[in-house]
């Protein structure tokens, strides 16, 4: 480069001003045409379309559970007997990893409605049968790295993090749901 | 690439096109007269082998996806009619199968000599760094391999493995439904992994080239670790080492045909023959036998790191798992920069050998942790804790171990020469 | 340093060769001998024909079997003649024919095995729920699957005492957690045999397992024979490679 004069350097300012206006514009120009690409690789149309799932509880007798699919994954509905309430509700919230009452997790006490996929590693804990372990704490236990869960579904010992999520639902009548 | 001087070829038709395109010249110069340390050991051969492997991996691998149907409704029935209805189908899918294990063993072993006999020190930073690169590539492949056959292994591997993304804060599970195009493992993400299963081995064979590129620019280190200094301490690379390297590439091939042909399933799991499930977890997810130290340190972290004292959780256990096990990759990247000891070799660094040694017998340890149950136990304890050990040292060798070596330990003499060090 | 090596490899080979096992307290099932194990293991095609036959009087009236088809029986020394016959007592449904409707035609070698239920609900529905795995695959689908198998047909006793059972549970010492749905399926007699072979319990779990050891490796044999080939090819030109290499370093050392 040869010796700068005053006029000279306004003409590197203007130049250097251009280039990085060119970049920015590349830039962006790069990033929208990636956008389309990435974001097709979210979920399709037909996929959201069954997002949601409606479903009729008169057939779930006290003390048992179904499991409905919604989105793909499990949910499961339990239909809580009287102990399985009391024994939920009597948990002393500090002692909990994921710090919730019995009363923040169901829209009616006797139905139980979780997302039934351990919030480790998103394995399907084993518990809905009356015949299958249901861990130390009677809810549902993980087979995969032994997370044990409650009669409300939250996480009461072993790596989950969180409690087992509950599903946005409303009961559309006394004995029906519609979750998502 | 190679240009400037060049000798004439006899062969009339090599010279028209050496003349044009000088590939004879190059590989000549690259594989033919290569002047190449002559005081190799046998753990030199793996990096050829491994080359080997890569090639046998895509071959297999063009061959069985003209046969293979990326669908979820018919992924394990595909799978199934190239073993038993294809012609010679079931031999190409053991070759394949088999031949990701032993892509691993060749590699491992690699990168056991790169360390061993200090090859990733100055000038040879990014030629390692290239290969953890491959490495990585590597693990991405082959897991998203494994889950091709959608078998149950398959697709709870997969589930929890993507699910791990989940652990980053605030996107992570915007992530994982961008990696599954779904709100679970299906259809779309079978589709996305065949695609990039089929891709990133050419993305391997790139970096691969990048990587021997690297290689001849440095040239190559040896077993003393010193490097050549006049004509006596090499020898040209063809006859003597193409020669070698195919004798241990058959003596490695030999023990891969014995898994292939005798022992073809034993390296897989019997669960990856039962289709996938949704609603059935299998008892015990583990992933192939060569994820298996990195899932053990994943798995090691079970507690929320916060500040003591309060209820804050800064990083919770399944992220800090997370962070565990990349991290475990990363500090390979930096090991140029961690080991700086002025000698390279582990032949005259007696300290630096006994605690390499040891970190080997840890890793193939933390294999072991990591194929067990999550509530197995070892003696009175619970086998966690040895994960948790496992880990400490892997961490340990790199973060500590490595650089107070680097300072402190004094070595042995080196020899003046490699000619001197194979005579002595 | 080549001893440290090799107890790597004998330390790395041990760790991996631990059975993975969800419960501890689970008998393993005794190794049986089998004519198909070992680097020149071959079928026992006779032990293969008796096996289908319990298949097809036993286990196929809830297992199904779809990955095979009836013109595989070949395998088992048929004729093309018999293997029709055998497929000809099956029905399958196909259509739609030309009016649209479906309809019910014999079973042809081409067909794979007619499966005993239209679908996995129905399966469920007539089993107390437990589903009736598909037996194609099933010596691969176990770990240690014939012995596996073996185990599981013999293994049924009475629960120890304490050990309640609920309706439509059985005992059998060789399931992981002891409890399986399966009734036991086999006493001596229920299956006649017309060469001479013993009508008993443990000669029908042997022979069924032989047949479904075929089923899932249908190229076992043909797969060690040529692996006797290819090793012998190899190891040869392993050593002309020894002697290449030999020749060719010895002015170096």
């Amino acid at each position: 480069m040869a010796a700068k004069t005053k006029n000279n350097q306004d003409g590197e300012t203007r130049r250097d001003f251009l280039q990085l206006t060119a970049g920015a514009f590349g830039a962006v120009g790069a990033g929208a045409v990636a956008w389309p690409f990435i974001n097709s690789l979210n979920p399709a149309k037909d996929t959201l379309a069954l997002s949601t799932t409606e479903v009729d509880l008169t057939p779930v007798e006290i003390g048992q559970s179904i499991t409905v699919m919604w989105r793909g994954k499990p949910v499961f509905i339990r239909h809580r007997t009287q102990e399985e309430i009391e024994e939920a509700r009597e948990v002393d919230t500090a002692d909990l990893r994921d710090k919730q009452t019995d009363e923040d997790r169901v829209e009616k006490p006797e139905w139980l409605v979780l997302v039934g996929i351990c919030t480790h590693l998103g394995c399907v804990p084993v518990g809905q049968k009356n015949t299958e372990p249901r861990g130390d704490f009677g809810g549902w236990f993980c087979p995969c790295h032994g997370s044990h869960y409650d009669t409300s579904g939250r996480i009461r010992k072993g790596p989950a993090p969180k409690n087992l999520a509950v599903p946005p639902y409303e009961f559309t009548s006394d004995t029906s749901i519609k979750i998502g | 690439m190679a240009s400037g001087p060049r000798e004439k070829f006899d062969n009339p038709v090599v010279e028209w096109i050496d003349s044009r395109l000088p590939v004879f010249t190059l590989m000549n110069k690259e594989y033919g007269v290569f002047p190449t340390p002559k005081n190799f050991n046998y753990f030199w051969n793996f990096g050829a082998i491994a080359m080997f492997m890569l090639v046998t991996m895509i071959v297999s691998g063009i061959v069985l996806a003209m046969h293979y149907t990326a669908n979820v409704g018919m992924a394990f029935d595909s799978v199934e009619r190239i073993m038993r209805d294809v012609n010679g189908g079931w031999l190409i899918r053991y070759i394949h199968m088999n031949g990701a294990s032993f892509f691993f063993i060749a590699v491992f072993i690699h990168m056991f000599r790169g360390m061993y006999y200090g090859s990733y020190k100055q000038p040879r930073e990014l030629l390692w760094i290239l290969g953890v690169v491959i490495f990585l590539l590597m693990m991405a492949t082959a897991f998203m391999g494994y889950v091709l056959p959608w078998g149950q292994m398959s697709y709870w591997g997969a589930t929890v493995i993507t699910n791990l993304f989940s652990a980053i804060p605030l996107v992570g599970e915007k992530i994982v439904t961008l990696l599954w195009g779904g709100f679970s493992v299906d259809n779309p993400t079978l589709n996305r992994f065949f695609a990039l299963h089929y891709l990133m081995p050419f993305v391997i064979f790139a970096v691969v080239f990048l990587h021997v590129w690297a290689l001849h620019v440095t040239g190559s280190n040896n077993p003393a670790g010193i490097e050549p200094k006049t004509k006596k301490d090499t020898l040209p690379f063809h006859p003597y080492y193409t020669m070698k390297d195919t004798f241990g590439l058959l003596v490695f091939i030999i023990v891969y045909a014995l898994f292939v042909f005798y022992a073809p399933d034993y390296l897989g799991h019997p669960d990856n023959y039962t289709p996938a499930n949704p609603l059935v977890t299998p008892a015990h997810i583990v992933p192939e036998w060569y994820f298996l130290p990195f899932y053990a340190m994943l798995r090691a972290i079970t507690f929320d790191i916060g500040i003591p004292f309060t209820d804050i959780t800064i990083i919770s256990a399944k992220l800090g798992g997370v962070l565990t096990m990349f991290g475990s990759i990363a500090l390979l990247i930096l090991l140029p920069w961690l080991d700086t000891h002025p000698i390279r070799s582990a032949r005259y660094r007696p300290l630096f050998r006994t605690f390499l040694l040891l970190f080997v017998v840890v890793f193939v340890f933390l294999g072991y942790v990591g194929s067990q149950p999550a509530d197995a136990t070892l003696g009175p304890l619970p086998l966690s804790v040895f994960g948790l050990l496992g880990t400490a040292y892997y961490y340990g060798f790199f973060l500590v171990i490595l650089p107070w070596l680097s300072k402190n330990e004094k070595g042995r003499d080196l020899p003046a020469s490699i000619h001197e060090s194979v005579l002595g | 340093m080549k001893t440290t090596i090799l107890s790597l490899m004998v330390l790395s080979l041990m760790a991996f060769s631990v059975p993975v096992m969800a419960s501890g307290d689970v008998e393993h099932p005794p190794h049986q001998h089998w004519h198909f194990n070992g680097m020149t293991g071959q079928f026992d095609k006779a032990a293969m024909q008796r096996g289908l036959k319990v298949y097809r009087e036993v286990c196929s009236a809830c297992h199904s079997m779809k990955r095979v088809a009836y013109r595989n029986l070949v395998d088992l020394g048929y004729t093309e003649d018999q293997v029709k016959n055998i497929a000809a007592e099956y029905t399958v449904t196909d259509g739609p024919n030309d009016e649209g409707e479906m309809f019910d035609r014999p079973a042809r070698p081409s067909d794979h095995f007619v499966s005993p239920y239209p679908n996995e609900n129905a399966a469920k529905a007539v089993n107390n729920g437990a589903l009736p795995p598909d037996l194609s695959l099933i010596v691969k689908a176990r770990h240690d699957g014939p012995n596996y198998v073996f185990g599981i047909l013999t293994g049924y006793e009475e629960p120890p005492h304490g050990h309640e059972l609920l309706p439509g549970q059985n005992w059998n010492k060789y399931m992981p957690g002891h409890v399986i749905a399966m009734a036991p399926p086999l006493s001596d007699g229920v299956v006649a045999y017309d060469d001479g072979s013993p009508q008993t319990v443990e000669q029908y779990a042997h022979d069924v397992v032989n047949f479904l050891v075929w089923a899932a490796d249908p190229y076992l044999e043909a797969r060690k024979r040529l692996g006797i080939s290819v090793l012998i090819f190899l190891l040869v030109f392993t050593g002309i490679m020894y002697s290449v290499k030999k020749k060719i370093w010895s002015d170096v050392h």
